[in-house]
């Protein structure tokens, strides 16, 4: 056969050795239907392990309750004994190694996401105790007067 | 009584094949030793929703986005919750403000004034992924980037992804959106590191008022599952055949 036949014949029989050796070295070998169906299965295995070693930051009241007892008792039989510590104070990740000290959030914001009264009467929000932001108390943090851990209207 | 040669070797040998089995081999699998022989095999993750409970105080979306590393200030969000106030008028007003992530505390919704005798009725909807049985988004993926786990979560390779966004325009959920700091796909993964390792999701965990949870839906004594199963729930979006697995306890017509 005349050369100017076969040498675009071997070009082209080299690119696609070279797509296949490439495509074996660059493909992990756990790539492929790992499942059922290729359709939702195909994919590479070890990315489930990877979602699954994630770090997790929240860690729960049972976990303070090590070293903050007075707080953890104080607030479970209280009125917000229902909110975790963490809604409050962020996650606790390694504290108290890093961070050495939780952030804590003074602002009015962190209690009117629950306490703003809105005019919905038949929502479940209704049933939770709501003052106007712009009427109670204005201008003065919510913990100077009211105990976050042990919110309590008799005490005063 | 006559008893033939064959039926006697018959006999004989079932007895002795009846006394070489383990008392083991009857003993009850208790369902956590089930799970663990079988690895993912023999679990379904659902999630289910009560807006009857769901005062719109936006922690499991401030819980959701320091979890799982969702840039805080951006505004995308894994998971996010919907305030809708429907008037008599039969106008259905909705908003989200950062995805509800500081809680609703405004009683204007996107600036408007509603007068609260024209209101007729008012509700919160949280929204996630809803981990579908036939993911839209999955069968989308050019490169195999997007998959479903066995135990039915859909996840996003990031190393593999090519950041096309075919997914995104693919979820009739709106659900997935582009990651700004990984530059890939970003969804909702139930927090696979958690449920994995026997934690409840960190939206589960931060609803003081249990409108969130998380359970297998193929254990048949499962809360949730029990309440699915027994309860009138529905999911988002039926007619597009997605067969979501995150259902809803009192949701309205309104919701889409
Ligand atoms: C292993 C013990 C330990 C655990 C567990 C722990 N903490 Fe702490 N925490 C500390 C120490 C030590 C400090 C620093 C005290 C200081 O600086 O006065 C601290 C400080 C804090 C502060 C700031 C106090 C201040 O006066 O500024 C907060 C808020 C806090 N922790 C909340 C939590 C929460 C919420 C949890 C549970 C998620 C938790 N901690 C779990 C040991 C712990
Ligand atoms: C409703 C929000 C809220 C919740 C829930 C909450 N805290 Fe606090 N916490 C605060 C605020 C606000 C302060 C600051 C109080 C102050 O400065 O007077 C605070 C202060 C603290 C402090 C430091 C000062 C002190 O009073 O000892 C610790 C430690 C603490 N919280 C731990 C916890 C733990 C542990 C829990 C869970 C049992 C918890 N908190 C739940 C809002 C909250
Ligand atoms: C997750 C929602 C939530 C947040 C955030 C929250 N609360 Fe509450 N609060 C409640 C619930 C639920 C109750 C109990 C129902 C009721 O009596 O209103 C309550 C009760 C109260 C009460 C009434 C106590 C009584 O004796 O009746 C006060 C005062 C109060 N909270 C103050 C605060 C302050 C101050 C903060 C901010 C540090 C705050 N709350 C944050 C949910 C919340
Ligand atoms: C200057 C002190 C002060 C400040 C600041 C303050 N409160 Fe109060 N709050 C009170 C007193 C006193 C009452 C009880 C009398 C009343 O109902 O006004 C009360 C009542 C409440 C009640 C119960 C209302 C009811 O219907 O019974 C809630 C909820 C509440 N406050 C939340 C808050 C929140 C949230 C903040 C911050 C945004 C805040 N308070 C700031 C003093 C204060």
């Amino acid at each position: 056969m005349k050369n100017h036949v076969l040498r675009p014949l071997w070009c082209v029989l080299a690119a696609i050795a070279l797509t296949l050796i490439v495509r074996h070295f660059m493909v992990p070998a756990d790539f492929g239907v790992n499942g059922e169906s290729f359709t939702y299965s195909y994919h590479r295995l070890s990315n489930v392990d990877e979602w699954r070693d994630f770090k997790a930051k929240y860690k729960g009241r049972e976990y303070c309750q090590e070293c903050h007892e007075e707080n953890v008792a104080e607030t479970s039989s209280s009125k917000h004994q229902l909110i975790q510590c963490e809604n409050c104070h962020g996650p606790a990740i390694d504290h108290p190694d890093d961070p050495e000290t939780l952030a804590i959030d003074t602002s009015r914001e962190l209690c009117l996401r629950c306490h703003a009264s809105l005019p919905y009467p038949d929502n479940p929000r209704s049933r939770i105790k709501a003052i106007d932001p712009n009427r109670h108390n204005t201008d003065t943090a919510c913990i100077e007067c009211h105990n976050p851990h042990n919110p309590n209207l008799e005490e005063g | 009584m006559s008893c033939s040669r064959r039926k006697l070797l018959k006999s004989a040998l079932s007895a002795s094949v009846a006394a070489s089995l383990p008392l083991s081999a009857f003993r009850f699998l208790s369902p956590a030793e089930c799970k663990a022989a079988t690895g993912t095999e023999g679990t379904r993750w659902g999630f289910l929703v009560d807006t009857n409970k769901c005062v719109g105080c936006g922690f499991c979306v401030k819980a959701c986005k320091k979890e799982n590393e969702v840039p805080y200030d951006a505004p995308v969000t894994r998971t996010w919750v919907e305030r809708y106030v429907v008037t008599k008028d039969s106008k259905t007003h909705i908003d989200s403000p950062m995805g509800g992530r500081d809680g609703f505390t405004d009683p204007k919704i996107r600036g408007e004034e509603i007068a609260p005798a024209d209101i007729a009725k008012t509700f919160f909807v949280p929204k996630l992924c809803n981990q579908c049985e036939n993911p839209a988004c999955v069968q989308v993926c050019p490169v195999g980037a997007t998959y479903q786990t066995g135990d039915g979560v859909v996840l996003v390779d990031r190393k593999w992804c090519i950041g096309c966004g075919y997914c995104i325009m693919a979820c009739p959920y709106g659900v997935r959106f582009f990651h700004p700091v990984h530059k890939v796909a970003e969804k909702c993964t139930f927090c696979y590191h958690r449920i994995s390792n026997g934690q409840q999701t960190a939206c589960v965990d931060a609803c003081s008022f249990g409108a969130r949870q998380i359970g297998n839906l193929l254990d048949q004594n499962d809360p949730v599952t029990k309440i699915i199963m027994t309860e009138r729930v529905a999911v988002l979006k039926d007619e597009y055949g997605t067969k979501p697995q995150v259902f809803y306890l009192g949701l309205d017509r309104n919701v889409r």
